[in-house]
């Protein structure tokens, strides 16, 4: 089992060098920096200087060194627009898309587990139809569409939540959240229902699957002969065993929501790293850019590892499988 | 031969003396893909004959008048003398027409992406199927770790590196499609490949390339089809994700997508119609290919018939 988890890591880290390779010379695709940092009327012993300061002159493999062991000393390099380190106007960002993928995954749970439910209980009731048929809107509505009609209905027109920014914020453990206040939560309201629902579809599908293959089951028909409410058998023994895929999911899926909040955020002007990202692409803020890329990618591969190592350590028949080919 | 032994090759005449006909006819018997068709058809002779239908060229500067800017649905020309059915942008442009325009560059993006990613996809799929081992683990590890990623991620970091511009998004999304086909692909050849009619010319001495091209492909088509469908439909949904946040096609080829994001800033202050219309045509349009999308999935896959 070690030798395999051992390769999985091996794998993943091989992942992560192919992916520096790749993001560096793409950056290095891009016009050349200096160009947008000095006035063009700069001298060009000026623009020499410049260019040495940043590293720009030498060969660029020299340069793809350089980054690398900037990557290891946690160092990506410094902000064009910010002037202050990459990985730190990052991370200043960063709690706020963690609070509101959290609630949004919070909320999907919410909504797509007990309309589920429903709809696999009572598959052929017209509220079944209706919510089966706003899932597949769910699915195919762009989210920036969605994000924006909140705003021109409740935001704009109604008047009944704000349409963009996190409110009040209050400090906890050295960092600002925004769920602590009222304000605070009126301002999460919509940018975290428009990040849900797309999962929300996805949970409410496999709750709804779940239900309808675990309904026949003999356990459940047991329950039902020994005389259990209707309430129990359906709150303990289906919806334990309808849990399982649904939480699978959920775990998996995270890193695409916080994907995702790249869209939501853009139209709330919600400060995460996602608008970050969109703004520093816009302003060819290449640290920014390195870094955000790095740091996503790593948080997937580290997901995908997880899983596997996981699936690994869970499921034997993974390893004897491994073990017989050898 | 007497007369009662029955031909076991010979084809049911009933059945399938007019397979487009009965293909059509089966799938007509659900009104909602009835509907998406439809409004399918009507939506890309709409795109195809922009020119004709709209009352100005959205793109010629010469066309637009300023002192016609931010007028609502209905309001009158003072110059041109025509109504703007659907309001003006800022610059004066009559939206009907851009949105028309604009319907042109959101399916042609579409379109040429998904039908690439096909080929592309649907090539290597097959190939992993029918050659297996080392071939097959390697294409197939390449799918993985590209499912792996949200699509929007991977063409964010696409057009990060390349920059905006229409060849930029439709490379993007080629690269973010191209393994559900291959993945498609691979699922149904290695069914197909196992038959023996595959078997059969492979002993005959019939060349790989004849074997993938001639014998193999044809008989993966259907599920290929289905998944092209839903794959436009994904792009185009992309495609106008990326415009509007401002990375995807350059302003002079304004897509949906790009459209709605330039009348968002005026949706606060309550002229919602140059967002809004854009808006309700890329829903129309991707709900369309959707419905026939599904309807397709139904006819073609005999499993789930009845």
């Amino acid at each position: 089992m070690f030798a395999s988890i051992l390769q999985r890591i091996g794998q993943a880290v091989f992942v992560m060098f192919c992916m520096t390779v790749v993001v560096f010379i793409g950056m290095n695709l891009i016009g050349n920096p200096i160009d947008l940092l000095i006035s063009p009327s700069a001298t060009p012993a000026e623009r020499a200087r410049l260019i040495a300061e940043f590293g720009l002159d030498q060969p660029i493999w020299v340069q793809y060194w350089r980054f690398l062991v900037g990557l290891v000393h946690l160092d990506l390099g410094t902000s064009y627009i910010f002037n202050e380190p990459a990985l730190r106007v990052i991370m200043q960002r960063f709690p706020a898309t963690i609070e509101l993928a959290l609630a949004a995954t919070f909320l999907s749970v919410l909504i797509g587990v007990p309309l589920g439910l429903y709809a696999g209980l009572r598959p052929y009731a017209p509220l079944s139809r209706f919510i089966m048929t706003g899932s597949i809107l769910g699915f195919s509505l762009p989210t920036f569409w969605v994000g924006m009609m909140f705003i021109l209905v409740f935001s704009v027109q109604l008047g009944w939540l704000p349409s963009g920014g996190r409110g009040d914020t209050v400090t906890l453990l050295g960092v600002k959240w925004s769920f602590l206040t009222w304000d605070g939560l009126s301002h999460m309201l919509l940018p975290a229902l428009n990040l849900a629902l797309f999962k929300a579809s996805l949970i409410l599908r496999l709750t709804r699957a779940g239900v309808a293959e675990v309904l026949p089951q003999d356990y459940v028909r047991l329950a039902h002969a020994k005389g259990l409410s209707a309430r129990r058998v359906v709150f303990v023994h289906v919806l334990k065993n309808v849990m399982i895929p649904v939480v699978t999911v959920v775990g998996l899926e995270f890193g695409s929501v916080i994907a995702f909040s790249v869209v939501t955020e853009t139209i709330f002007a919600w400060p995460g790293m996602g608008k970050l990202i969109i703004d520093s692409i816009n302003n060819l803020d290449r640290p920014i850019i390195v870094a955000y890329l790095m740091i996503i990618v790593l948080l997937f591969v580290t997901i995908n590892l997880v899983v596997d190592i996981l699936y690994t350590v869970l499921d034997p028949r993974v390893q004897f499988s491994k073990a017989r080919t050898r | 031969m007497p007369s009662d032994i029955v031909d076991p090759f010979a084809r049911d005449p009933e059945a399938t003396a007019r397979p487009l006909r009965d293909f059509a006819r089966s799938y007509l018997r659900s009104p909602s893909g009835a509907v998406g068709l439809v409004l399918l058809v009507l939506i890309v002779l709409a795109a195809l004959c922009a020119p004709l239908l709209s009352f100005q060229n959205p793109y010629d500067l010469l066309q637009l008048d300023i002192m016609d800017g931010q007028l609502p649905p209905g309001a009158s020309s003072m110059a041109a003398g025509y109504t703007y059915l659907l309001g003006t942008d800022d610059q004066g442009r009559d939206m009907y027409s851009a949105i028309l325009y604009g319907l042109r560059i959101s399916l042609g993006v579409g379109v040429i992406s998904a039908t690439t990613a096909a080929v592309i996809g649907a090539t290597l799929g097959l190939i992993a199927a029918y050659r297996g081992g080392r071939v097959e683990a390697a294409i197939m590890r390449l799918v993985d770790f590209q499912l792996s990623f949200p699509t929007i991620l991977i063409a964010l970091m696409i057009l990060a590196v390349l920059g905006k511009g229409i060849g930029n998004v439709i490379l993007a999304l080629v690269l973010v499609e191209w393994a559900t086909f291959a993945r498609t692909a691979r699922g149904v050849g290695l069914v197909e490949s196992r038959k023996e009619y595959i078997e059969a010319s492979h002993v005959m001495g019939v060349p790989t390339w004849r074997i993938l091209l001639q014998h193999l492909l044809p008989n993966c088509i259907p599920p290929l089809i289905v998944i092209a469908t839903v794959q436009v439909a994904r792009a185009i949904s992309l495609e106008a994700t990326l415009s509007f946040l401002g990375v995807g096609v350059p302003i002079t080829q304004p897509s949906l997508g790009l459209l709605i994001s330039n009348g968002y800033q005026y949706m606060f202050s309550g002229m919602y119609w140059m967002s809004v219309f854009p808006g309700l045509s890329l829903l129309v349009t991707i709900v369309a290919i959707n419905l026939v999308g599904d309807r397709l999935r139904d006819v073609l896959n005999p499993r789930k018939d009845s």
